[in-house]
């Protein structure tokens, strides 16, 4: 057998999937507390305060690793559903389904420490502003996701709605990303443009360790969704059953 | 205007946030697994 369709074949079989992911996720969890410890120590106690902005930009080492998350997240959403829908992978329409929660707690944190960040630097939690609206609508295709899983009885019925639904979204990506360019908004241009950074070494490097940190917790909050999802899925199959046996023994 | 509210809210609401995302399937399937050992031992004691 070809070498890539036997991974495939292997990666995707649920037991597999189940042993080895269980075995990963305590080191994601490792890594992404070691990065957010260091992160924060620098961003909250090494880096300096911002020459306008004053404290609130320590606010940035948590909101723009979160906008990028959002963003990020969906758009592996919208190329797993594709996979999902085209090679009928089921792993990969559990791991759209999982990523789902993930992907709007992150996007839910954007929008409220964005809010939390902008009364002191622009002097009002919300305006209807591009940047804004768009990543509000953002978390509703989070939560429309989710709604339109729960809403079949049939899990594969359900997760391949959902595939399509993610695809369907990500028209939003660059509506959000491209907003601060089309459109006049009162949120700044990108942090990290075509020219570099923008910001100083100093807080660049704890904005890099933070959004590097939410990497790994999306990594082991994503596998320990979709174990629990395919626990649900597959407890009447002899693997969930033998499992069960092992746990008791 | 003091900035520390808006941080310590920032800093404060995320925590929540993100403990709840991570604490919440932990629950669900130790939840899960409780109910299908307890749907074995019936089985088994039916048996």
């Amino acid at each position: 057998m070809n070498p890539i369709y036997l991974f495939f074949h292997k990666t995707g079989s649920p037991p597999w999937f189940y042993k080895y992911s269980g075995k990963l996720i305590p080191w994601l969890w490792a890594v992404f507390l070691a990065l957010t410890v260091y992160g924060l120590y620098l961003g909250l106690v090494v880096a300096p305060a911002d020459y306008q902005q004053g404290e609130s930009v320590r606010i940035m080492y948590l909101h723009v690793p979160s906008a990028w998350m959002s963003m990020m997240i969906y758009g592996l959403m919208a190329i797993m559903g594709f996979i999902a829908l085209v090679w009928r992978i089921r792993i990969m329409e559990v791991l759209v389904i999982s990523s789902a929660p993930v992907g709007a707690a992150f996007t839910a944190m954007a929008l409220i420490t964005g809010s939390l960040w902008g009364r002191p630097t622009w002097g009002t939690y919300w305006v209807w502003d591009a940047r804004l609206t768009s990543e509000l609508v953002l978390l509703f295709l989070y939560i429309g996701v989710i709604l339109l899983y729960n809403a079949f009885d049939e899990p594969r019925k359900a997760a391949r709605a959902a595939s399509l639904m993610s695809i369907v979204g990500a028209i939003n990506l660059p509506i959000i990303y491209f907003s601060v360019e089309w459109w006049n908004t009162l949120h700044q241009g990108s942090s990290m443009g075509s020219d570099g950074p923008g910001i100083h070494p100093s807080m660049l490097l704890p904005l890099l360790l933070m959004a590097t940190a939410t990497k790994f917790y999306y990594g082991a909050n994503l596998l320990t969704r979709a174990r629990l999802t395919l626990l649900k899925q597959d407890h009447r199959k002899r693997w969930v059953q033998d499992l069960v046996s092992e746990d008791r023994r | 205007m003091s900035h520390t509210p808006f941080i310590l809210g920032a800093y404060g609401i995320s925590a929540v946030l993100l403990l709840w995302a991570a604490m919440a399937p932990v629950i669900n399937k130790r939840k899960l697994l409780r109910q299908l050992k307890n749907r074995q031992t019936r089985m088994d004691k039916s048996q």
